[in-house]
């Protein structure tokens, strides 16, 4: 079994002439785990590879896999296999002969070609020309053409543009396979989304420089995470929870533990005997962080160019729930004041204590907008947008019992999925004060489009799921259809709430799981 | 990743794309048709068949079978010079060089894999040339009754040469490949220099005095020169050109190729590959 190598990047920097594509890149991908290398389009993802790779010369800094440059490897194939671009093939050249071509250069046997195809499901069309081939037929050749060498190392750009869900799928289940097996996989993409599922590590950079470096679960605050729970018999479960001295609330939806372990809270209702209905956790959209992180509203700590505190995963978006304060008390659980106070003194001492004025002027900006657009329409997606963290209130507040009652026909956030189910993340979108994050989403390709779509379908059906659920335990969904025939804004913005909350928990479920 | 390695790579990577058979067809069709139109003229014309114009002047049956025998090279030039141009530009235009440096990092050993390949495809452009050539001379000839000579050593010593010639041309296509990145930018260049600059500068120095002195250092003089014979020349030794002895001829044409290459590799070979 081939060896995995480490891959450090020290002080990586590219230029061309004006532009810095990569600016002192400083990383380590080690053996063993999938690493995702993300950025928004234009980030310096593909230069940075291809640096790793020989193929572009670092204006500064070094690139090395196992201590050596790639050029001084004695066997590259062998050790290192990269997928780069769907395009670089000859169209008239079959794909047995294109892959025979480099297993010659690398001095591999042929049977090394017929063993490649077959790993990617591509031996039945081996003798047909490329120029025929679909995007997706030509992702799983240069993968072939990657793993050619049976390489210790693969590295991955964009693997999954022009793959269909299935190949998707199957990319994932090979990549992880590789990892297990010890190697190093690097796989870069622009779409968290896309390898939240696969991978274990993460770097992601911005503008050429390294804005986070760490594990996928290091990425949220675990404060930020919070436990929904609910049964039949509320009362029961909140005295199972008060004999635990787990701290808890009770919401609309159900009963809300904040921090703690979904395990621990299940244990206490086992050993209460009590029915559990629910049982959840939920936590801001890996894929928002990923925007702030891009944006510089949020700056992480394993940032090398990092010039805040370390307080991981502070929340400049508390800047602007801050400044939603005063209208929010219409919204389902008014909670969130009290935190969104919490998180804008939090952020505004980041932002003081790190100079970082783009960030705390861009919030800063971001809640003008907001202020400005309340009350029109707009302000329903602002909430939506915000919405992950209202279900995520701390534990230190009035207590719940006068909240639930105080809530009055607010729709459940779960029984009211259902009307929006449709239009999953098209909302956020469409929010004014989200515009810098939807930045780098402008440079779209055909693939990028398809790759959304790809996902939107799971959202979709993530949020029917969680509407069945909300069917099942929210006992007051009787109120869903009257929020849906309710013209008020307020419905719309829980509703649009529940949605985000609802694919937000699809996509971290694999974690929890 | 030794040059062993990457040379059967690339002979690979030549002989799995449609392009040296389409060329070396072409090639084929090119000489054998003007081998035959010339041979069955100059045969014709030699022993009388064909009338002569005003004065009777009559093409020598002296000679005329290396003159249409050399029209391989001194016509068919432009073919090895396409293929060696063709096999790095399509690197560059297909995105495949990311795939070769990627197997081979040491680019040298890249550029050397395609100088040897290189040769091959030239020895091999030559044979098909000659065949296109000499089948169909050399059978208008022996129709009319005129020697074919090629039971002579010195028509087989020219052959030796249109083989050189052949595979220094594919060298400096090479060249010019890897200096001009863009194959169509590179063709145009290929057959704007060879079928029109050069033609006109050789002819000019039929009538310009002097001027031979220079032009006998263009590739396309230094090749005929190498070659000693060529259609072109056997018209301009009427007008008195000066022209290379063939070694010196051959000495140049490595000259280009050499230049050309070493240049290639200096500049845009090592430039980045995105």
């Amino acid at each position: 079994m081939p060896e995995g190598q480490v891959l450090e990047f020290a002080g990586l920097s590219k230029r061309f002439g004006p532009v810095i594509a990569v600016d002192a890149l400083t990383a380590r991908v080690e053996p063993g785990v999938v690493t995702g290398f993300l950025g928004p389009n234009g980030a310096g993802k593909t230069t940075t590879l291809r640096m790793l790779l020989g193929l572009v010369r670092p204006s500064d800094g070094h690139v090395t896999i196992g201590g050596k440059p790639y050029a001084r490897l004695e066997r590259p194939s062998q050790t290192v296999g990269a997928v780069l671009e769907a395009s670089s093939f000859h169209p008239g050249r079959t794909a047995a002969n294109h892959l025979k071509v480099y297993a010659q250069a690398a001095g591999l046997p042929s049977s090394r070609v017929d063993e490649a195809l077959a790993t990617v499901g591509l031996a039945d069309v081996a003798g047909r020309k490329i120029g025929g081939y679909s995007l997706g037929m030509r992702q799983r050749l240069g993968l072939a053409g990657a793993l050619l060498g049976d390489p210790g190392v693969l590295v991955l750009d964009e693997p999954a543009n022009g793959l269909d869900p299935e190949g998707i799928t199957w990319m994932r289940g090979l990549l992880r396979e590789l990892a297990r097996q010890g190697r190093t996989v690097l796989v870069s993409s622009h779409l968290l989304a896309e390898v939240q599922q696969t991978v274990d590590r993460l770097l992601i950079i911005s503008q050429g420089r390294l804005v986070f470096q760490g594990g996928l679960d290091e990425l949220a605050d675990p404060s930020e995470f919070a436990t929904v729970v609910d049964s039949p018999d509320r009362t029961a479960l909140a005295a199972a929870l008060d004999a635990a001295g787990i701290r808890h609330e009770m919401l609309r939806g159900g009963l809300t533990v904040r921090g703690a372990d979904p395990v621990l809270i299940g244990e206490a209702a086992a050993r209460a005997g009590v029915v559990l209905s629910l049982l959840q956790r939920r936590g801001p959209a890996l894929e928002e962080i990923f925007f702030d992180l891009v944006n510089g509203l949020r700056v992480h700590a394993s940032a090398s160019s990092a010039h805040a505190d370390d307080t991981a995963g502070v929340v400049a978006e508390g800047g602007e729930l801050g400044a939603d304060e005063p209208d929010t008390a219409a919204v389902d659980e008014h909670a969130v004041t009290v935190e969104a106070g919490d998180q804008t003194d939090a952020a505004a001492g980041d932002d003081a204590g790190s100079d970082d004025h783009e960030a705390a002027e861009a919030a800063a900006v971001s809640a003008g907008v907001e202020s400005a657009e309340r009350g029109t329409p707009g302000a329903a997606f602002a909430v939506a947008a915000t919405g992950v963290i209202d279900i995520v209130p701390p534990a230190d507040t009035a207590p719940p019992h006068e909240r639930d009652a105080d809530d009055g026909d607010d729709a459940p956030a779960d029984g009211a999925t259902e009307e929006v189910a449709g239009e999953p993340d098209s909302l956020p979108a469409a929010e004014p004060d989200r515009l810098p994050a939807d930045e780098p989403r402008e440079a779209r390709t055909e693939a990028d489009v398809a790759a959304d779509e790809f996902f939107r379908s799971f959202d979709r059906s993530a949020g029917e799921t969680a509407s069945e659920d909300g069917a099942d335990t929210a006992p007051e969904s009787d109120t869903a259809p009257e929020s849906g025939s309710d013209p008020d804004s307020v419905h719309a913005e829980s509703a649009a709430v529940g949605d985000t909350a609802a694919s937000t928990d699809e996509r971290d479920g694999g974690d929890v799981r | 990743m030794s040059l062993t390695a990457a040379t059967r790579s690339e002979s690979t990577k030549l002989f799995t794309t449609a392009m040296w058979w389409i060329l070396g067809v072409v090639l084929l069709a090119y000489i054998g048709m003007t081998a035959a139109g010339l041979g069955f003229v100059f045969a014709a014309s030699a022993t009388g068949a064909l009338p002569g114009g005003p004065g009777e002047a009559r093409v020598p049956t002296e000679g005329i079978a290396e003159v249409l025998y050399s029209i391989a090279a001194s016509i068919g030039y432009v073919f090895p010079l396409l293929i060696g141009t063709l096999m790095v530009t399509s690197e560059f235009r297909h995105q495949t060089l990311t795939p070769t440096f990627l197997a081979t990092p040491r680019r040298g050993v890249v550029l050397g894999a395609k100088v040897f390949v290189g040769i091959g495809i030239g020895i091999l452009y030559a044979i098909v040339a000659l065949v296109g050539s000499v089948g169909p001379a050399a059978g208008f000839l022996s129709g009319f009754g005129v020697q074919t000579e090629l039971a002579s050593s010195d028509t087989w010593a020219m052959f030796g040469r249109i083989v050189i010639a052949f595979a220094l041309w594919v060298l400096i296509g090479i060249g010019v490949g890897s200096l001009v990145r863009n194959q169509v930018a590179a063709v145009v260049v290929v057959l704007a220099f060879t079928q029109f600059l050069e033609p006109i500068a050789r002819v000019a120095a039929a009538f310009v005095e002097n001027l031979d002195e220079v032009t006998q250092y263009l590739p396309g003089a230094a090749s005929d020169a190498l070659v000693g014979q060529s259609i072109y020349t056997s018209m301009g030794q009427a007008s008195g050109a000066q022209q290379l002895d063939w070694w010196a001829g051959g000495l140049v044409l490595l000259g280009y190729s050499v230049v050309l290459i070493v240049l290639g590799h200096l500049t845009s070979w090592r430039r980045d590959v995105s």
